[in-house]
């Protein structure tokens, strides 16, 4: 957890202060709709098909159970009982009306929470694992950096008028889970030669119409240096991005155009320039921030307790989950453990405000008050006694986020699509909540093994079909909606982007064309225990292009 | 077009030239950048100090050489969304060390000025009269600033690091789990 102070709160309020003032001279008409729409932007206001849409600001994933109670408030108060967990670390509330806009920002701002840069042509919300500070494979927590980064990011002056939005995430374990080479900065904390801790610095991924995978442009980079250079690279993007085109201003299209190594140069000139001045962070700095996150006070314990042996040993179900969503933590004795929010037939990443209030009950009883919330649009609990997980177990299995399908086939990242958003070409929830139906088998699905499908409902890849393992993107075509498939995309730490299968596909036959895709995977595969993207970097796409197009 | 300096709505002593009309001799000037690369020292050689009106696109270091003839840099914010002058004002003021006057123009509302102000700005067009009359409360709305920039102002981290080496009991418990 991380401990907000004076400062902190003082400027959360004052932006809430300001939203206010923005919304009355929108709505006296002093602002016009133009006028308003990228400051409203820059508070995460959205106008969607049918209402405002609002989005907050989970900083790198790390949520308190008093702040977790805040949005199943708000969700009920201002919404219609529900919100969205979003694939950045955010959650979406679809149906906020514009002259409550501004109390449900002071009910937020009560518990430090703010839309802050969640959407605009600005420094979004910054990223990271949702496992920082627990995972046993990270060489320290990235959400110290996360937060080094929030604050300097947040009303930066120089940029809060970028070319186009600008994200960034941090991973410091072996297996990146925050997608840091799809990001428009992508860092990686590692060690040197020397055992010392720096940054290898991406620049340039992204999806979107255009998807890239981001490229090194320094391999190590120094703690110290890290708001300075990327103040850099920044100072570079906002001069020479394209802003003629939106489709062609991200820093990738820069990047692309000129060339790593070119932009590489203008970035370290300008770095040279800075490197030493105000934002070069001294120890002491950096320990400041640290000291404000705090662990709770781990008890001595041991591995695999008798209460957890016995539980395994009496419930079926209950093994099954444990094998699924429960991952070994940094601490003997404790467990991290994944609440799915892919039931069969709902919605990716939904949650109602009662199984908020619950899991915040949850959090406070089995997980020191604190939640988790990673990009696949599910959420965690990072500090779980192992001996505790058969109770915990069955109070997640009543609220319904128990479902052992963590990173199988039915745990889909999908985008809102036409049911809510403005842009959309095609729906995808939907299609979603019919996937988890068509693989609700879950012997089968454990089966598949690792297997991520992602969709988006339009070429914008809200929805990460780049990085799925099968990707499905809609599109339209003579006003009907249609699907085009992807194989072999991933966003760890082998980042790719996935090939094109074939011809897009009709609404109708969207599902059956994934269900032949696995098919084909099965008849594929060299061993039971070769994952789906490892068969397809094995024999490539055409195999299964073969196979799925056969009869089509 | 309302003009903002020092908190106040003021008289504009300048006069703007366009790029082939005769320069008054006497009278402070704002000439478009390309009369200043051709004319630079023609101009200083007058009666009347000189600006410039700074293209958004063109780099600060085309500029450099010619600061010590200046005694004001406008730079362009062609639209509200386009942020690039921001850049350029920062390293005007942090980088080249520019004391003049440094002015924002274009399309420039309430909702800017603090940014403005942090990047260095110290006179401003402002679009609307009402907003250039809301300049001192739209630049005073925030009392916290995490980021460092020309303007010297205390970032929260300094602030915090001056306070922790005076630290009591009190000042920690003021700190509240987030």
């Amino acid at each position: 957890m991380y401990l907000y102070d004076d400062f902190d709160k003082t400027l959360v309020d004052e932006r809430v202060n300001e939203f206010r003032d923005q919304v009355k001279r929108r709505l006296s008409g002093e602002l016009t709709e133009e006028e308003f729409k990228s400051l409203r932007l820059m508070n995460g206001v959205y106008l969607q098909l049918h209402a405002y849409m609002l989005r907050i600001a989970i900083p790198y994933g790390t949520l308190s159970s008093e702040q977790m109670r805040m949005l199943a408030h708000v969700a009920r108060r201002y919404d219609r009982n529900y919100g969205h967990f979003t694939t950045r670390q955010n959650i979406q509330f679809n149906w906020i009306k514009l002259d409550e806009l501004p109390d449900a920002m002071a009910d937020l701002a009560s518990v430090k929470m703010h839309a802050m840069q969640t959407s605009g042509n600005c420094i979004r919300n910054i990223t990271t694992d949702q496992w920082a500070g627990v995972a046993p494979d990270e060489i320290e927590d990235a959400r110290v950096w996360g937060e080094i980064l929030r604050q300097w990011s947040t009303l930066h002056p120089e940029f809060s008028f970028l070319p186009r939005k600008f994200k960034i995430a941090i991973t410091a374990a072996s297996h990146d889970r925050a997608a840091v080479k799809v990001h428009d900065i992508g860092l990686r904390l590692h060690k040197n030669g020397a055992g010392e801790a720096g940054f290898e610095v991406m620049v340039g991924g992204g999806l979107g119409r255009t998807a890239f995978i981001g490229k090194t442009i320094r391999p190590f980079l120094p703690k110290r240096d890290l708001l300075s250079y990327v103040e850099a690279i920044l100072r570079v993007y906002n001069q020479f991005g394209r802003r003629d085109n939106i489709y062609k201003a991200r820093i990738k299209i820069l990047v692309h155009e000129i060339g790593a190594e070119a932009f590489g140069r203008e970035v370290e000139a300008e770095w040279e320039k800075i490197k030493d001045g105000a934002l070069a962070l001294d120890p002491k700095a950096i320990a400041e921030i640290a000291s404000r996150f705090r662990y709770p006070d781990y008890e001595r314990l041991a591995d695999e307790p008798a209460e957890l042996k016995a539980g395994l040993a009496a419930d079926a179900r209950f093994d099954t989950w444990f094998k699924n969503s429960v991952w070994r933590h940094k601490v003997p004795g404790y467990a991290i453990v994944t609440l799915s929010l892919k039931p069969e037939g709902g919605p990716p990443g939904d949650a109602t405000a009662e199984q908020m209030d619950a899991i915040a009950d949850l959090a406070d009883r089995y997980s020191a008050n604190e939640i988790r919330v990673g990009h696949e649009q599910n959420l965690v609990l990072p500090h779980v006694r192992q001996r505790d997980l058969p109770e915990l177990w069955r109070a997640l299995d009543s609220i319904g986020v128990a479902t052992p399908n963590v990173n199988l086939v039915s745990d889909i990242i999908s985008c809102p699509g036409l049911d809510y958003c403005a842009l959309a070409n095609t729906r995808s929830i939907p299609v979603a909540q019919e996937l988890t139906r068509r693989f609700r088998d879950l012997d089968l699905a454990r089966g598949l093994g690792r297997l991520h499908i992602n969709i988006s409902g339009c070429i914008n890849a809200c929805g990460h079909h780049h990085v799925g393992h099968i990707g499905i993107l809609g599109v339209e075509k003579n006003g009907e909606e249609y699907f085009q498939l992807t194989i072999g995309g991933r966003a760890d730490e082998k980042a790719e982007v996935g090939a094109l299968l074939g011809p897009a596909v009709p609404y109708d036959d969207v599902v059956d064309t994934v269900e032949d895709i696995v098919a084909a995977y099965l008849e594929l595969r060299e061993r039971p225990d070769e994952l789906f993207i490892d068969t397809v970097k094995r024999i490539g796409v055409e195999p299964f292009q073969e196979r799925v197009y056969a009869t089509r | 077009m309302p003009l903002v300096k020092g908190g106040r709505i003021v008289e504009d002593s300048y006069q703007r030239v366009l790029d082939d009309a005769p320069v008054p001799d006497r009278i402070p000037v704002i000439v478009p950048a390309a009369r200043l690369l051709a004319d630079a020292d023609d101009l200083a050689r007058r009666g009347g100090v000189t600006g410039v009106l700074w293209p958004n696109d063109r780099r600060i270091a085309e500029l450099a050489p010619h600061l010590h003839k200046l005694a004001l840099v406008a730079l362009v914010f062609p639209k509200f969304k386009d942020g690039r002058a921001y850049s350029q004002a920062r390293q005007l003021r942090e980088q080249y060390g520019w004391r003049g006057e440094l002015r924002a123009t274009g399309e420039i509302l309430r909702d800017q000025f603090m940014f403005l102000e942090r990047a260095g700005f110290d006179s401003f067009e402002v679009k609307k009269e009402a907003d250039a009359e809301a300049f001192v409360e739209a630049t005073r709305r925030f009392s916290v600033f995490y980021q460092p920039t020309g303007d010297g102002r205390a970032t929260a981290l300094r602030a915090r690091l001056a306070r922790a080496s005076s630290a009591t009991p009190i000042a920690r418990e003021r700190e509240q789990v987030r």
